[in-house]
């Protein structure tokens, strides 16, 4: 410690400033000290911070507290602590120096501004502070509000830290400050391209204050650093420009509609005004001829006309001016900040496509057990989305009775299907088997079990949103860079994704289920002929759709709100997704995902401030794409296809 | 032998004397105080819902296209009138307001007056583009035609013209509604985005008329455009375009090969049940007195379908008494009005619970009553359907089921 600080001192010491302790600083201005203000205390605060005396830091620390004292008697400062007689004294080094009565000791309280220049001293003492916890608060602090003053501090505080993960965040965050602080221009520059293509946040935020602009007119060119000229009507409205010009007092004041109205009102006489009679005055152009007559006879103030301002507009020149008066740092900045600006338009893409990835991961799932009632069986099943719903429920119920999040999602998966399987294979049975051949009907009657469950779930479970929480282990998100980031419980939903795209193909290709099911599909009399009961068929295939929105809502659930209306949100998603992709086909419901998750996210990225509106161009993007592939991107063909 | 028009529908003057009783009956009761303002103006509502399910009939019972859209020509015709109504409106307020200002105002001072009323609510002071007609009551009324013709035009051919069919197009007409409710939702769409357009039910310039009045002419206009209408798609459906469509409806490929344009056709109906249906919503929404995107949502449309196959589809007459039955019900029923059922365990309340029964009723319509309540009169009328052992009358998707059809 004692070797730091003699290291800060020779670093510091290029300030002529004698070393002296602590305590002879403090006696040599204790009147300054005792009444400290703002303006007057600096040169105290800096002797104390360049002493080199082991004790300042503790006094600092005890002054910022309201932990330092001065004895009345002889003027001498201590470190106090308030107890019952009065206050435990401590001399400046931190031995015990007895006890004193309340009204012996003046306690110095130093204001807020006074707190904040302690505290800012006190950064060189904590930089090299030996508890590394201190050492990483203190840089945050710093980073969190650079000023100038950090500098030199934290620059005396690189050689000697033995953390390298510290020194390397010390180094960064000297040339950050370097880059913006330091006097000397070479350095600034140098301390710009050291970084690079640097994609941190921080980076761009020590970099865009360089090139921070103001507007300025002028007559002739100012000696400031120029970014642009201006011209008025291209890169600023002309009205924004004669604004400019009277804020800088280079032209009168235009006379605006209101102001013309207060005026013309203000000089209301005998029923008309300006010799224009009252109610002549419904029209613009009236109210001008009043106010020119005004004008004429001197009662109200000249006004910049229409031609004037065009003139004077003219006769003036509008630049951007760098508030940064050095054109080397800005000319460096700004090349920085342009292949910096290239490197993250790079990554934005990179995370867009993740975005889009995960979106279609959601809607494929949403819409896999879709493709295959309708896609495989023909069937539109409107009550798709409250199957999902009644998934999300299934696994809000689970976690009423098991606490443990990560047990309570392994049973409320299988758990969602079962329940979702079942209310599939009660409504094949009861409603849908009556209705193959009639898909119009069908939509319908399952419409009618749509809306009845829908408020059937509003009544058990209320309107509030219910939460399905996940693990511990799915928060937060897997972070490339300060661009490309995605989250734990995106990754999950597209693993989910990726595992039932699998399962589904192995279904179909593999079982002896799946090979009935085609068979079905294709040549229902057929397969009954050779012994398959299509009956049964459908009634399992259509459980297995009405399963998978189940497992579905489980996942969806996760991070949208758990309400009734969760699956009608997905409804149309999903119905879009399976005819865009091309019906009876699992790869089908893979390409619509991907395709409309990947549109959306995309159509967002350009109007990112408007989600609705990125639907809406989506929806209408479909209307006009199925115009081209009316069967959708991958089609059935031969005697599958059905025509 | 060729049969006059009256004899071949005979429902048609049937219908039309039953709506006028209807309508006397209605005056007679508001005059003598026996029914309230707001039920006249329920009554009116109905009456334009009736209108709307009278175009779905006509496009679905008669041409089997299920366009699950058309509550979006709806809501686009009310949005019309609104505009003028609302515009108009404001302009009575905004100069009154300008009057008692010093000067007389002048026209852009009251157009920016106008705005900042309408538009203040979405943080914006002009005056979109869109409204650059909302000044005009002929112009807006011919909008109110014109727009959802022109958008149901378009759609359609671009459908029709791709041989989109069956659930394919029912899916698309969905997706339509849902782009242009979402649209609408946005604040910067030019028409007030959530808020929707209000205030609707006070006419500008009859501020001295009671709304007494005023839900009775509505009442009385809603009920000469259902008679109307009613008239003028019982001539089409009796003549030959309504054989051909019916045609369409069972059986398009064979249309097709006979020479006829199935597209034509197709779009012909669908365009002018369009207009059809944004009339009945220029009527509805000065009586319901505001309208907001939530009425394009889709599921106001499946009700469209719903009401149609409830009352029967395929008959004109089913189409009115399916809205009627199944609207003034749900108003009962949601209204807390109808007595709830104690059944130990728990209480029915129609509130909660009038959704459940709807969504079943309708399930059970569709699979044992495909006739719906129109069954009903072919069951006095001693009228059969045909025994063909289960079969549709035709391969197509919206063809009539065997129980559907008439012998």
């Amino acid at each position: 410690m004692r070797f730091l600080l003699a290291c800060l001192l020779a670093l510091l010491c290029a300030a002529p400033l004698r070393a002296e302790t602590a305590a002879e600083i403090l006696s040599t201005n204790a009147a300054l000290v005792e009444k400290a203000s703002r303006q007057t205390i600096s040169p105290v605060i800096d002797a104390l911070g360049a002493s080199g005396d082991p004790a300042a830091a503790q006094v600092l620390e005890s002054w910022g507290n309201k932990g330092l004292g001065i004895r009345k008697s002889d003027g001498i400062f201590f470190l106090i602590t308030a107890n019952e007689g009065g206050y435990a004294l401590r001399d400046l080094t931190g031995a015990a120096a007895g006890q004193a009565a309340k009204s012996d000791i003046t306690e110095l309280k130093p204001n807020a501004g006074v707190r904040g220049m302690i505290a800012t001293a006190l950064v060189q003492f904590t930089l090299s502070d030996p508890d590394a916890t201190k050492r990483a608060a203190a840089l945050d602090s710093i980073a969190k509000d650079p000023k100038p003053e950090a500098l030199a501090p934290l620059r005396a505080a690189i050689p000697n830290e033995p953390d390298a993960t510290l020194k390397a965040q010390k180094q960064r965050l000297e040339r950050l400050l370097t880059l913006r602080f330091d006097p000397d221009s070479a350095a600034r520059i140098q301390a710009i391209n050291s970084f690079g293509a640097d994609l941190g946040l921080d980076l761009r935020g020590a970099l865009n204050p360089l090139l921070a602009t103001t507007k300025l007119a002028a007559a002739t060119p100012p000696t400031a650093n120029i970014a642009r000229e201006l011209k008025p009507g291209r890169d600023l409205t002309e009205s924004e420009a004669y604004d400019l010009l009277v804020s800088a007092n280079l032209a009168p004041a235009r006379l605006t509609i209101a102001a013309a109205r207060t005026a013309l009102i203000a000089n209301l006489a005998n029923g008309a005004v300006g010799g224009v009679p009252l109610a002549d005055l419904n029209t613009q152009a009236a109210r001008d001829r009043a106010y020119t007559a005004l004008e004429a006879a001197g009662t109200v103030p000249q006004a910049a006309t229409d031609d004037e301002a065009a003139a004077a507009l003219k006769a003036h020149h509008f630049y951007d001016i760098y508030t940064e008066p050095d054109p080397a740092v800005t000319t460096a900045a700004s090349a920085a900040l342009k292949s910096i600006g290239h490197k993250v338009a790079a990554m934005q893409a990179a995370d867009l496509a993740l975005d889009g990835l995960s979106l279609a991961s959601i809607y494929f799932l949403a819409a896999i057990g879709l493709a295959i009632t309708f896609g495989v069986m023909g069937v539109i099943n409107m009550a798709h989305g409250e199957f999902i719903t009644m998934g999300a429920y299934t696994g809000y119920v689970v976690q009423l009775y098991v606490p443990n999040y990560t047990a309570s999602i392994l049973i409320a998966l299988p758990l969602a299907f079962a329940v979702t399987f079942a209310a599939g294979v009660a409504m094949e049975r009861l409603i849908i088997r009556h209705l193959y051949k009639r898909p119009l009907e069908t939509l319908l009657a399952t419409f009618g079990i749509s809306i009845a469950l829908q408020q059937i779930l509003k009544n058990v479970f209320g309107t509030q949103a219910r939460p399905l929480t996940s693990p511990a282990w799915l928060d937060g998100a897997l972070s490339f860079n300060d661009v490309v980031s995605i989250s734990y419980i995106r990754i999950a939903i597209f693993v989910l994704a990726l595992l039932f795209l699998t399962f589904f193909l192995w279904l179909m290709k593999r079982t002896r289920l799946g090979l009935e099911v085609r068979a079905v599909t294709q040549n229902p009399t057929m397969a009954a002929s050779m012994g398959i009961n299509p009956d049964r068929i459908n009634m399992l295939t259509f459980g297995l759709g009405s399963g998978i929105a189940g497992i579905a809502g489980v996942a969806i659930g996760l991070f949208a709100k758990v309400t009734s209306e969760l699956g009608t949100d997905y409804i149309v998603q999903s119905f879009m997704t399976v005819v865009v992709g091309g019906v009876g086909n699992i790869w089908g419901a893979l390409a619509g995902a991907t395709m409309i998750g990947g549109l959306q996210k995309l159509i967002e990225f350009f109007n990112p401030s408007n989600t609705l509106a990125a639907q809406t161009y989506m929806i209408l993007f479909i209307i006009l794409f199925i115009q081209f592939r009316p069967r959708g991107i991958i089609t059935l063909k031969g005697r599958a296809a059905g025509d | 032998m060729t049969r006059s028009f009256l004899t071949r529908t005979p429902s048609l003057l049937i219908f039309i004397t039953c709506l006028a009783i209807f309508t006397i009956f209605v005056t007679l009761a508001a005059h003598t105080g026996l029914i309230s303002t707001s039920f006249v103006k329920t009554l009116g509502k109905t009456l334009c819902l009736c209108l709307a399910a009278l175009a779905m009939d006509l496009i679905w019972g008669y041409a089997g296209i299920l366009s699950l859209g058309h509550m979006a020509f709806f809501a686009l015709g009310g949005y019309m009138i609104g505009m003028w109504l609302m515009y108009a409106r404001t302009e009575e307020i905004v100069v009154a307001s300008l009057m008692n200002s010093g000067l007389p105002a002048t026209p852009e001072e009251i157009q920016q007056g106008i705005a900042s009323q309408i538009f203040g609510v979405v943080g914006a002071s002009d005056l979109p583009t869109i409204w650059s007609f909302a000044h005009s009551l002929p112009l807006q009324l011919i909008l109110v035609v014109a727009l959802p013709g022109l958008l149901a035009l378009i759609f359609g051919w671009l459908a029709f013209r791709s041989r989109v069919t069956g659930v394919y197009l029912s899916i698309l007409t969905q997706a339509m509604t849902l782009a242009l409710a979402l649209y609408l939702f946005q604040n910067d769409s030019g028409l007030r985005g959530n808020n929707g357009l209000s205030g609707l039910q006070n006419l500008p310039g009859l501020d001295a008329v009671s709304q007494d009045s005023i839900s009775l002419w509505f009442f009385w206009a809603s009920a000469a455009a259902l008679g109307l209408a009613y008239l003028t798609l019982s001539w089409i459906v009796s003549g030959k375009f309504g054989s051909v469509i019916r045609a369409i409806r069972d059986d398009e490929a064979r249309v097709r090969f006979l020479g006829y344009s199935v597209e034509g056709y197709k779009l012909f109906v669908f365009t002018l049940t369009a207009v059809i249906v944004a009339l009945a919503g220029a009527l509805y929404y000065p009586q319901a007195g505001i309208i907001n995107p939530a009425e394009l949502a889709p599921i106001a449309s499946i009700y469209l379908a719903v009401w149609v196959a409830i009352g029967g589809r395929g008959r004109l007459y089913g189409a009115v008494i399916g809205a009627a039955v199944v609207s003034l019900l749900s108003s009962w029923f949601t209204g807390g009005r109808a007595p709830s059922i104690p059944l130990g365990f728990m209480t029915i309340n129609w509130v909660d619970w009038w959704q459940v029964l709807l969504g079943a009723a309708f399930v059970c319509v569709t699979l044992f009553a495909p006739k719906g309540i129109g069954g009903l009169f072919d069951h006095f009328a001693g009228l059969h359907s045909p025994d063909r052992k289960g079969a549709p009358l035709g391969p197509d998707q919206g063809s009539l089921q065997e129980k559907e059809a008439i012998e």
